[in-house]
């Protein structure tokens, strides 16, 4: 039986779940007793609770359903993300940056990560700049958050996804105002455990039923020819191939090479590096005692990301095998349409195509509960009456084609809804309602934590430092979280389609990189860098890559709209000032962080080395010496 | 092909996942029971003395 309904077993176990998160949050809220505890937990929690913290943190919804959905859409490639999130954001991060953050974190008694940056650089504009930042694009990284959550409700109780955001907005409304970040840590190791038991069992399903490990990857590999045209033109070889290398495509075809650099650098680079630079990653640094904890926690996180992501990202690929040749839907009752118009959006750009479409009665209540694409695409449904008055129906869709939804008055494809559609239907009603737990702890740690962190940005860092008024933040904290999540809310209910989770994680995760990882990391190491290098590095990081997303990169710049506003026409539209060439493809980060590290490393140079008190206040060693 | 994958370069993402990860617990297993040095804020002084300055 599907989970498509829901039914009261359903409802029982989400409030069970709902009232032990909440008891947790309690128990972590009654032992909140300083600001200190509020921002960084007393700086005394256990490493398996920190590990797991920083795991359920780093891996949400977006991760799962977002970035699952893009591996679904282009293949394997992305397990390239994985070792990365493994070897930069778990052993780069807690074995070398970890302890000189956890170091200066104490020293400087920094709560946020603006203030350990303003602090570190002993500059108020730092500290503002760094908070206001955060709090401007922290809702676009919750909002990528938000859409997977309601994208896989929606899908897996076919309710409407709009009624799904709201329902899903207020039980993390009410769980963010609880406490701080005390009780989600002690929620986000609880959290952390369920996420992992459920990719677990999502993985050794999957294989199981595809034939075993090599045997789907053989078959999977063979269905290279199913690749949609589009995708083709633009460099897709297959889901266990890499999209063909290149720069500036070839005679025939200049898009040749778009995929590889779609792939490699916003999904794999932007997400990959700028975890060292995320707010709310580097303050979990900050709450434990020592550098004990921090090795343990080596052992946590790299088993968990690795099960989390590398999960996610096979079995996003290997869901085109289960839906081209296993996916068999028994129907009661199914009406084909008359041809129609499906959309799908590529890089800002609307693209249609003619098909029939299938409104398939699965819960034989007479209401179609699934649509899959029945002619069309190069597709053509097996539809197969059996004995007992039933229908045997075999999409024989890719991933991308076979994820249908409904959306303002259109029927649209949607890179973002495969994982949900593939959970659906290839596991067991229980299961779904499982890994929506799973699901909903995923979002649930990540979004406390974003809105956590964006509170103290505008609390702490903005408010407190440009008015003086230190320590009377709590207030203007609580306002923050709230605009923050209407924000987010907001942009939750329109920006959908297009793999816009994936995107809208990449933006955030490679703008942090941009403006902060060489000020970040030059702070740590070494006690030359100075005060207008970092200023420099950080205004430069970010308004390079501002400038990249608004003129340049096409998918955001041409969904943004103001290089057509500024340079395009009626008949000769402009959406991208290098339009027509590779560069329009490439990530702002390939070409903001090495401007803004470069501009760091010359600032300094040419500035004078900060004073001996200053660094003796920042370093252990005596810092006047060693300048 | 090794594990039904012909793509080297996809071939060694998956395994260097694997391997990554194998690494964070054979490091994890060594330092164990190691770099035991619980935190020297001397921000606060700071700042006392920033006030009684001005």
């Amino acid at each position: 039986m599907l989970a498509q309904t829901v039914s009261a077993v359903d409802i029982v176990v989400i409030v069970l779940y709902l009232l032990m998160v909440g008891y947790l949050g309690y128990l972590g809220f009654s032992r909140t007793k300083s600001a200190t505890d509020f921002m960084i937990a007393g700086r005394k929690i256990h490493p398996f609770i920190m590990a797991m913290s920083y795991g359920a943190t780093f891996i949400s919804t977006s991760a799962i359903v977002g970035f699952g959905g893009v591996a679904g859409l282009f293949g394997m490639s992305l397990l390239w993300l994985t070792f990365l999130n493994i070897f930069v954001g778990i052993f780069i991060a807690f074995v070398f940056l970890a302890g000189p953050t956890r170091h200066l974190g104490h020293r400087l008694d920094a709560h946020t990560f603006p203030e350990l940056l303003g602090r570190r650089y002993n500059s108020k504009f730092i500290q503002i700049f760094g908070g206001l930042v955060i709090f401007i694009l922290m809702p676009l990284y919750a909002a990528a958050v938000l859409i997977g959550g309601c994208e896989f409700i929606s899908t897996v109780f076919a309710i409407d996804y709009n009624v799904a955001l709201l329902i899903f907005g207020i039980i993390i409304a009410a769980y963010v105002v609880i406490g701080g970040l005390k009780g989600v840590m002690y929620t986000d190791a609880m959290q952390g455990s369920l996420m992992f038991l459920g990719m677990i069992i999502l993985l050794i399903w999957t294989y199981s039923i595809l034939g075993g490990v090599t045997e789907a990857h053989q078959q999977l590999g063979d269905q290279a020819d199913k690749v949609l045209g589009p995708f083709r033109a633009m460099g897709h070889r297959g889901w266990t191939a890499t999209p063909e290398f290149g720069f500036g495509g070839t005679e025939e075809n200049p898009e040749a090479h778009n995929l590889w650099w779609i792939v490699f650098s916003t999904i794999v680079l932007g997400v990959g590096i700028g975890v060292m630079a995320q707010p709310q990653l580097a303050v979990r640094f900050m709450t434990v005692g020592s550098k004990k904890q921090l090795n343990r926690a080596v052992l946590v996180g790299g088993v968990f990301i690795l099960v989390m992501t590398g999960v996610a990202f096979t079995v996003g690929a290997l869901s085109n095998l289960y839906f081209l040749e296993h996916e068999t839907i028994a129907a009661h009752g199914y009406e084909e349409t008359e041809e129609q118009i499906v959309t799908g959006r590529d890089r800002g750009e609307v693209r249609r195509a003619p098909v029939t479409l299938l409104h398939i009665d699965i819960s034989g209540n007479g209401e179609p509960d699934r649509r899959v694409i029945g002619q069309g695409l190069g597709i053509t449904a097996d539809i197969t009456p059996r004995d007992d008055g039933m229908v045997d129906i075999k999409p024989r869709s890719s991933s991308f084609s076979r994820a249908v939804i409904y959306r303002h008055g259109d029927w649209e494809l949607n890179p973002d809804s495969i994982i949900p559609a593939y959970v659906t239907s290839a596991l067991p009603g229980w299961f779904s309602m499982l890994f929506m737990l799973t699901l909903l702890a995923a979002a649930m740690s990540t979004l406390s934590s974003q809105f956590h962190t964006l509170g103290t940005s505008i609390g702490r860092d903005v408010f407190e430092q440009a008015t003086g008024r230190h320590g009377k933040s709590v207030g203007i904290t609580r306002i923050g979280i709230v605009i923050g999540i209407l924000i987010a809310v907001l942009i939750s209910a329109y920006a959908r389609g297009g793999y816009i989770i994936a995107r809208a994680t990449a933006i955030f995760f490679g703008l942090c990189a941009s403006a902060f990882l060489p000020s970040f990391i030059g702070g740590l190491f070494s006690k030359r860098v100075t005060k207008a290098a970092a200023i420099s590095s950080m205004v430069v990081g970010f308004t390079v890559t501002a400038f990249w997303l608004l003129f340049v990169k096409v998918a955001e710049s041409r969904a943004i709209g103001l290089v057509n506003a500024l340079f395009g026409t009626e008949e000769e539209p402009v959406y991208s000032l290098m339009q027509g060439t590779t560069w329009a493809q490439v990530d702002p980060l390939v070409v903001a962080l090495p401007l803004s590290l470069i501009v760091f490393v010359v600032v300094t140079f040419v500035t004078k080395p900060p004073s001996g008190e200053h660094l003796s206040r920042c370093f252990r060693t005596s810092a006047a010496q060693k300048v | 092909a090794f594990l039904g994958i012909q793509d080297g370069f996809v071939l060694a993402a998956y395994l260097l996942c694997i391997l990554s990860s194998l690494l964070c617990v054979v490091y994890g297993v060594i330092m164990w029971n190691r770099g035991d040095e619980p935190v020297d804020i001397t921000w606060a002084a700071h700042e006392e003395q920033v006030e009684e300055d001005l």
